[in-house]
Order: structure tokens, then sequence, then C-alpha cells
């Protein structure tokens, strides 16, 4: 008997992310990772991005949606707003009186919402595709638990018919893949453009850093102490984690000193990660776990972009504050495990509210296709118990929050003019059950159309099946 | 008339007191019957007995009646999962603690979940502060397609969980059941079949009366040698045979729903019910012409198993179009822990209503999908499922839509008698509404 949620939660998936990539867009050349460590003679040199970005934005018409309610993303709001979409940028965010081009196609937003596209910092769509099928399982490189050389990105299937769910109906145009969380050092994940493609080049988020997942706690105790080996215990665990990060300082010292050094693909990720090319995203349930590796940062000079899952961020808040931590989190997920036994619905307020940096995540091929309804549910959850944000403000777990997490806030992630075009129109209030996404658009391009059956994506996998076509 | 202030917390006193003598009327409110009609504004329930007097509007409250004013709410039944486990876990991963199924048992049609319900399960405190007061409580299936007989039980705060004992038998006969019986879908029916007959030739004992199940547990039970279920495990599956006790069957692909209703052109008195149905829309037609229930997962749209590859959010929708008796439970999801979802999924099966293409539900279906429906599906609409008179008083007070995300519980009744609302989440949330450590950790904070 299976009870696939609890058991894909089980092996819960943490990844990590990879160097940045450059890659030619529209004729203009994205830069790599958004903040480059000064250079010096003995700086450790990463080696070229051999996965490159080959995604392009597939264009659009210059688009005007009026008299919507806009949440920005950042925290603002505005009634009767006006948002204008040109060569696949925000142009403009206004009130009505806001100047819409000439020859703009105009959609007329009253009653409706805009906000920028929903990001999930964490997804294994590709990963662990539907079908989920033994020969589909490609997210757990559960054959030791240091694997910082492999890459989420190998594992991705474009025709998972996952992504295309988590569009129409979740809103979502980017997210990041991350392995799995049965290794202390899963390998590094990506970040992608929600855009059906044949390979997963073609979606790779240009410029986007890579991540690298680490994981505490039960998952890799179990995996391997079933096994009678190292980690069986959390103590092992952090022995492990310590003495790899140990091995990566040496080797970048050796690097540097020797170029000629041969290259250890483990390392380059470790070292990468260390210098902040690559941003660490940590499944960890447990407040205490949470502070441990938060030490563990300080002894080996790396930094921890978000805690993942992070169920217990409600018990040190503050801690997560001081340390400028993000948490990516479920609004009520609990008890399938132990170390998931403590959450409360009130997580994600509790920890906006201690001024630490909330995101609502999925880790879940269905929960992606809802993350504004989860957070509609922390939200008033948050409210009932005294904590009143608004909802404009509440957007930002959804996107300026994540964005800063996978390190592209200055891409995506608002509707700031000159960024990205990734807009969502809902045909209602977005914290309602009763709410759909009317249209998305992904760099200007309107990919999905509630009214028009020609922009419902049908992956290759879906072709010739019983229900090809068919509204999800 | 005494006048009972509604107190979100605070209620744990009066949990404790049966609320068998007195009569409670709930005024003011927004009331939802629970039958698929419409909600009434300014209606009045009233609840005697642990049992449910009216519901409605013009409904006159009864002198010495306690009021409960619910204006600006809504009142409506308790709501009922129509396919969980809850009860039967209190952490799914510990595995000591998890009676779901039981791969190494010797018997599996004969295996009751009564013994193994915990009513102080932690799930069941969670589940009721969100409105869920009744619940289907399946076993699972370990090596073999029967997993055994489940119960339907209230979520009440009490020692006495069980409404129904051994109300159904339920078997796997998809992907599931095929693996369970040895590898094949054919296996899984031979399997159904040969155990059915064994049931069927199984007497009596000679002299013994006709109850329910013991005369064929007899020791003097005459039985051929030629035989592969216990007997006991055979025993259990004669009532289901004599149409006694419901077969709630889990089957996914089309292919699989047919071949399902067909079980009764060799065993007629079969009471079947559907439990998944991702791809029912698409014999919709042949379900409702069998007249068989469906307790369906509510949101499927992913082709997660090759036996879901036709899923869509439309599946209920167009199921209940074609007059099939949709009810929405919970397999293969998050049914031990999250029934409360069952409201959010509701809301979503109104919302794509708007959506070109998709058929949902109306709202009043919607609920009584999670209301009446379920009922009507296991053979108990008189006794629970909606606010008609004479049912069991399961009520519930929402401070707004309790489809809606933002919706809170203000209050449960559950056979008349207030509940606590309070569970260790809503206790670790007020421990921790300041992280910090004041004078004393927080294992000292004041109880």
């Amino acid at each position: 008997m299976a009870l696939s949620k609890g058991r894909s939660a089980l092996l819960g998936f943490v990844a990590a992310a990879a160097l940045a990539g450059c890659a030619q867009n529209g004729g203009e050349t994205e830069s790599a990772s958004a903040s480059q460590p000064s250079s010096s003679r003995e700086r450790y040199t990463p080696p070229e991005d051999p996965y490159p970005s080959t995604y392009r934005p597939y264009g659009g018409v210059p688009t005007a949606i009026t008299g919507a309610t806009v949440f920005d993303g950042e925290g603002g709001r505005i009634e009767n707003g006006t948002v204008v979409l040109v060569d696949g940028r925000i142009q403009a965010v206004g009130g009505p009186d806001t100047p819409i081009p000439e020859g703009a196609t105009r959609i007329d937003g009253a009653g409706r919402w805009v906000t920028p596209g929903v990001i999930d910092v964490h997804s294994h769509l590709g990963d662990y595709p539907s079908p989920g099928v033994d020969a589909h399982s490609d997210g757990n490189e559960m054959t030791n638990p240091v694997r910082p050389e492999v890459w989420a990105e190998h594992s991705v299937w474009p025709q998972d018919p996952g992504f295309s769910r988590a569009l129409a109906n979740g809103g979502i145009t980017t997210l990041q893949i991350l392995p799995g969380s049965a290794n202390l050092f899963g390998g590094r994940g990506v970040t992608l453009r929600n855009v059906p493609a044949r390979t997963m080049q073609a979606m790779r988020f240009p410029g986007a850093p890579r991540g690298l997942k680490l994981a505490c706690g039960e998952n890799p105790k179990r995996v391997y102490g079933n096994r009678n080996t190292m980690p069986s215990t959390r103590m092992g665990n952090v022995a492990v984690m310590r003495s790899t990060w140990q091995r990566a300082i040496e080797y970048r010292e050796r690097r540097a000193r020797d170029p000629n050094t041969a290259r250890d693909l483990q390392m380059d990720t470790l070292v990468e990660a260390m210098d902040g090319d690559i941003l660490i995203h940590n499944h960890c349930y447990r407040a205490d776990e949470m502070a441990i590796m938060l030490d563990m940062a300080r002894e080996f000079g790396f930094r921890i972009s978000t805690f993942h899952h992070a169920v217990e961020s409600y018990k040190i808040a503050d801690l997560l504050r001081e340390n400028g931590t993000c948490s990516a989190m479920w609004a009520d997920w609990w008890g399938f495990k132990m170390e998931a036994y403590d959450a409360v619905n009130e997580n994600i307020p509790l920890v906006h509210n201690a001024g630490a940096c909330a995101i609502v995540h999925s880790d879940d091929a269905n929960g992606i296709q809802r993350l504004n309804q989860e957070a509609a549910k922390a939200l008033a959850d948050g409210r009932r118990m005294g904590i009143d944000i608004p909802d404009e403000v509440a957007w930002r777990w959804l996107a300026i929050n994540p964005a800063q997490a996978l390190g592209i806030q200055e891409q995506t992630g608002s509707l700031r003019p000159g960024k990205r075009a990734d807009v969502v129109l809902w045909n209602g209030n977005p914290f309602s059950a009763y709410t759909r996404p009317q249209q998305v658009w992904i760099d200007g391009a309107l990919l999905h159309d509630m009214n028009n059956p020609q922009l419902r994506p049908v992956s290759d996998f879906e072709l010739g099946q019983p229900g090809e076509g068919d509204v999800k | 008339m005494k006048a009972l202030g509604l107190l979100l917390a605070g209620v744990a006193a009066l949990a404790a007191t049966p609320a068998v003598a007195q009569t409670i009327a709930i005024t003011g409110g927004r009331v939802v019957v629970g039958d698929g009609s419409p909600p009434i504004d300014g209606g009045t329930v009233v609840i005697r007995n642990g049992r449910v007097v009216a519901a409605g509007a013009g409904v006159n409250v009864p002198a010495g009646a306690t009021t409960v004013d619910a204006s600006g709410k809504w009142v409506t039944p308790g709501l009922v999962a129509g396919f969980s486990r809850i009860g039967l876990t209190e952490v799914d991963a510990v595995d000591e603690t998890n009676d779901i199924s039981a791969n190494n048992s010797p018997f599996n049609a004969a295996i009751d979940v009564v013994p193994a319900i915990n009513p102080q399960s932690a799930s069941i405190a969670v589940n009721r502060a969100a409105g869920i007061t009744r619940a289907v409580v399946s076993p699972g299936t370990g090596r073999s397609i029967f997993a055994g007989q489940g119960a339907v039980i209230d979520l009440g705060g009490d020692m006495e969980p069980i409404t129904r004992p051994r109300l159904f038998q339920f078997i796997e006969l998809g992907e599931t059941g095929a693996e369970d019986a040895g590898g094949s879908r054919a296996a899984a029916h031979v399997m159904l079949r040969n155990a059915l007959r064994e049931a069927r030739d199984l007497r009596p004992g000679a002299g013994r009366g006709a109850g329910p199940n013991d005369p064929h547990i007899q020791a003097d039970a005459r039985r051929s040698e030629d035989v592969l279920l216990t007997r006991f495990d055979a025993a259990a599956l004669v009532p289901v045979l004599q149409g006694r006790q419901l077969l709630l069957v889990h089957v996914e692909r089309a292919s699989d729903l047919l071949q399902t209703l067909a079980l009764r052109e060799e065993f007629p008195n079969l009471r079947l019910v559907l439990i998944g149905a991702t791809e029912g829309w698409r014999v919709a037609d042949r379900i409702a012409a069998a007249r068989v229930p469906v307790i369906a997962n509510a949101l499927n749209d992913l082709p997660s198993t090759f036996e879901q590859l036709a899923a869509t959010q439309s599946n209920v929708g167009r199921m209940r179009a074609a007059g099939v008796n949709v009810a929405l439970g919970m397999i293969n999801d998050d049914e031990t822990r999250q029934i409360r979802l069952l409201t959010q999924y509701a809301g979503n099966l109104v919302g794509i209503g708007r959506v070109p293409g998709h058929t949902g539900l109306s709202w009043d279906e919607a609920f009584a999908s999670l209301s009446a429906h379920p009922a009507e599906a296991i053979g108990l609409a008189d006794e629970i499922g909606s606010l008609r008179p004479g049912r069991r008083a399961d009520v519930v007070i929402w401070d707004g839509d309790p489809l809606e995300l933002a919706t809170g519980v203000d209050a449960v009744w559950i056979d008349g008698v207030q509940q606590d609302l309070t569970n260790r989440q809503t206790r670790l949330r007020d421990r921790y509404r300041q992280p910090q450590e004041g004078a004393l950790p927080h294992a000292y904070d004041p109880r």
C-alpha cells in the first residue's frame, strides 16, 4: 500500500545549485551570477559553465492590463492599477493614468488581480516526473551521503506534465529543481523558466546561480544507517558534513597554489558554494538542527541562503532574522515523519512577523499548483492569532523573497519596470479557493490563457493518451 | 432563555459535559443543511439529546434552550471525510505508531480497524478543529488484496470513537491490487473470486444460530480442505457476499472501474462503492447506470501513475453531471492527517466552474460532497451528514464560507457535545508567539 505523498516526503528532496551561466539571449549577453567575489590571484576560478542556458523568450505583443488590483510582489498594492508589458519587460506599473503605448493590446482587469509570476524555490518536477514509475526516479543519488558532484539539471525530463500544470493552475513562471534529501550533500539545483522545451538547457534561467542542496536530520541518517554506514545518527550527519567542508577548504588552497591540481568535481561544487557563486539550500526541519547548521556555516565560511521545509522555524525566528537566512515552508504539512511533528499552521506568519524572510514552497507536484492558496491559508491563520499582514505584503512569500533566495531578484520576482515580464492575471482574488490564473506571461510571452484551448500546453508524454489536451 | 457566549478557547470544561439533556439553539447564522440545498440566511438550528431537532428558517427556539448567537457566521453539519485513515497513525513514518497495514499478518479480510483506532491521536484533534466530525476509516492492504474491515468514526474528544464498526470491507483491484495479488490484475480478480466462493461455500456449524458472523467460525463448521483463506478471513467475507456489508474497491483506471462493476454479474448481492476513480469521467454513464456511488480524490490532475493517465480536476464534476453520486475522500494522499484539506479541495471544484472547458460543482453540491453525499455513499444518510431532523447533532460554526481558505472554525459539536478545539499545534503556536525565552525557558510557561 502506498501513501504517495507521505512516501515522497520521506525522501524529501532538497538540492543544491550550480554555478551561473552565460547565455546569449535575444542578442544580449546576460551576465553570470549576480555577485562575484572580488578577484585575487589566489582566488579559485570556477570552470566555464559546460551546460549553458539556451533559453529564449518566446516574444509577445505590447500589452496593458488595466483596472486591476495589483500586488507588485515587494509588498506594494495598487487599486485600479495598470501594468504595461513591452518587449518582454515590465515597462510601467501604476494607477489609471499610466501611459499606455499606442497599439498595445488592452486587457480589462476589472475585478481581477495582477501579480508577478509565482516562484517555487523547491520543486522536483522533471527529476521525479509523472508518471512516478521507478524508471523516472531520478532525484536522489543514494549511493553515498556526499554527492555534491551530481546536478539536478542532468535528471530533468522536460516532458514532465507537471510543468504545465504548475503554469496553468499555479501561475508558476520560475522554479528551482533540487535533488532529494537522502544525501547530506545532495548535489546542485537548477533554476528554470517554466516554459515547455525539448531540453533542460532551453528552460535554464539565464544567469541564475545554481544551488547546492544540503540535508539535515532523519533522511540521510536513515538511508545510510540502514546500510550500517555513516551517518547513522544526527551527530554522524554533522561529522560527515564537517569532514567534507574541511576537504573543500584544503582543495581550494591546493588549487590556488597549483592550478594543475587535478579537478575534483565534488569539491568544485563546494568551493563555488563557499565563494557564494552557488547558493546553499538546506533541507532542515528542526530548530535545533538549523542552529547547528548556522554555526557550521560560520566554522567553514559558507552562507546558507534558505532552510527548506523548516517546520520549526517559528521556534527560532529571531535567530533566522539575525542570520539573514530565509525559511521556505509549507502552510500546514505536518506529522508525516518525526521531525515534522511540531509543525504549526502559523509557521509562515510567525517567521515573517519576527522580521525574518519567509517563503512558501511546494516540494510537491500538486502543491506547486496552489502555492497562492497555501499562502492564503497561512495568512488567515496568522490573522486569527493577531498577526495582521496585508495581502500585498504576504505576496512577497511567493515573489521577491524566493527570488532573493535564488539570487534572481534583479531579474524577476516583482513588477518593477525593467524586470522580466513574468506576470499572472488572476480571475479573482488569488487568495480565494475560487480563483484561477486567467493568463500567464513569461518574459512577456502569453503562455497560458484559460479562455484559449490553443494555449494549453500538452507534453509529449500526454500526446495520444486518454485526456490529451483536456482541461486539467 | 439562557445565553451562552461563544468562545473559541475555554470550551474544554464544556467538552467533558455530555449535552444530552441540553437543548441548544444556534440562531442568526447562514445555515447550510448539507443535503445540496442552498444556504438559508438567518436560520436557526436546534439540537437536543444529541440529535438535530430542526434547522432552517422560521424554526422556533424552544423555551429553556441555551442560545448561541451565530449572526454573521455560517452554521453547517460537521463534515464527513468519505475516505481516510485517520486515527490509525500518530506519525506515519514511525512504524510503531502506524497501524494502517499489516504486511506480515497471516490474516487479511478478517482484520478489523476498530481496536487500532486511537481517539487521542493528535490528528483527530487537529482535524476536529477544522470542522471534520466524522470519517470513514479504512485499513490498507498488506500482502493480499483484502485490507480488512473499516469503520466510521467520530472525531470527538472522548474515548468512544466508533460510529459504525465493520461497516465495509476494503480491497485493492488496480495497480496496488495487482502487486498485492502477486503481480497482475488478472491474479487480483482471481484472488477476489476465489475468496468470495470460499465465503459462499462456508456453512455454519450444525445447529448454530444465524448470527452475523459467529456461526461461520465455529470449530465444527464444515469446510473443504481445498481452501486458501483462513476460516476467519472467509467468514469475514460472508456479509460482503450477502450484501450486508459494503465492499469498497480502490480502482482508478477506466477499464478497472468497468471490471469492478462487472463483479455483480457473478456476485449480484455485492454493495459496491468505488474509491479513487480518477478516470471515472470516461465511464461516468456506466457508473451512473450501475447506481454505484463513488468516493473520489478531488483534484488529481496528473498522470502520476499509468492508471491515472486521464486525470483532470473536472472528474468529479463530470461524474456528478452524468448522475453519479460522488463524495470526496482522500486516498494515497494525506489521508492519515490532512482530511481537513477537503474544504479547500471542494472550494477548488467550485472555482474551476469559471474556467472554460472545466466542469466543476455548484457551491451547494461541493459542500454536499463533504456532508450528505459521503453519508449516502456508505448508507448512513439517516444518521450523519446533514442537519435534517433526527440526524446526530454534529454542528460547526464557521467565521465565513466553509470552503474558503481564510475561514476558521469557531465551534464544533459532536453528538450534541461541544468540543475542545485546542491541540498540540495550537499549544505550540501559543508557546512560541514570542520565540525568545523569558525569565525562564518556555518549558516553564504558565499553562
